[in-house]
């Protein structure tokens, strides 16, 4: 039995049906697969510093404001994050080669001027980190942004999952009753790592 | 343009428009219409993505001066 015993045009009409039979199984097959749901997004934050606290909590309320799932891992100094004091947040030049130092008051030709600071200034200087952290406060404040406090309230608001790390928070000693009630879990990477798999979007930070 | 409610969202900065734009839309009646005013440059595009991913019809975009006027069909 080969090609020449079938009628003309009936091999092209059965290879055209076969063609739209399969997309239309394939599509079907893979509509059971992943049923639609909203975006979802998994954020580890792993840094406890004034400036490094605003990417996850920015990009976690600016999901949940756009109806995404959003679960923010908090492991090492992200753990700081959640602590319901968060003044302790602090931000340092030293080591920050890219952080501008630009005066948050004064004329306007002042505050354009970006102060180089050498390494040895912070590291040598007693109270610096704590005169960058009330300059970068006013900044952020001249510029209407939001401080830690209200973005991770949003968040909270916004249903974000706040997850803490159980391994480093018995490693860096941090009690749990300092922590916000909102906190979803206490887990490890094995309860992590399958939340950002199925996420669409997984950041680290 | 008519609106039924508006937002001040001056002064406030990313993600703040649009966390504020979200959160006032959810007290609002299905179909009424929120008028946004703010002075973030990034809430241009932010506002027509926003409205893109959660299927609001962003009615009008509008730039008056160092403002930035939108209206949002809920």
């Amino acid at each position: 039995m080969g090609a020449g015993d079938f009628p003309a045009g009936l091999e092209e009409f059965i290879a055209r049906r076969v063609d739209e039979l399969v997309a239309k199984k394939v599509e079907e097959q893979m509509a059971q697969l992943k049923p639609k749901g909203p975006p979802s997004m998994t954020i580890i934050a792993t840094k406890g510093t004034l400036d490094w606290a605003y990417p996850p909590y920015i990009l976690a309320s600016t999901a949940a404001a756009l109806g995404w799932d959003v679960a923010v891992f908090h492991t090492f100094y992200g753990l700081k994050l959640l602590l319901r004091d968060l003044s302790g947040l602090q931000v340092s030049p030293l080591g920050n080669p890219a952080m501008p130092m630009k005066m948050p008051f004064g004329p306007q030709w002042f505050r354009d001027i970006s102060w180089n600071m050498p390494n040895a200034i912070p590291s040598i200087v007693p109270g610096f980190e704590t005169l960058a952290t009330s300059l970068m406060k006013q900044t952020f404040k001249n510029k209407g942004v939001a401080s830690i406090e209200e973005l991770r309230r949003t968040c909270i608001e916004a249903d974000v999952k706040l997850i803490a790390c159980q391994m480093t928070v018995d490693v860096f000693g941090f009690d749990p009753k300092d922590f916000i009630p909102e906190v979803s879990q206490y887990c490890g990477a094995t309860t992590f790592l399958p939340m950002a798999q199925k996420a669409d979007v997984s950041l680290f930070i | 343009m008519d609106f039924d409610k508006e937002l001040d969202a001056r002064g406030l900065a990313c993600p703040m428009p649009i966390v504020k734009t979200k959160k006032t839309l959810a007290g609002m009646a299905a179909g009424q219409v929120l008028k946004i005013v703010a002075t973030d440059a990034g809430s241009v595009s932010d506002m027509q993505a926003f409205a893109e991913a959660t299927g609001h019809q962003l009615l009008a975009s509008q730039t008056q001066g160092p403002e930035y006027v939108f209206y949002l069909k809920n």
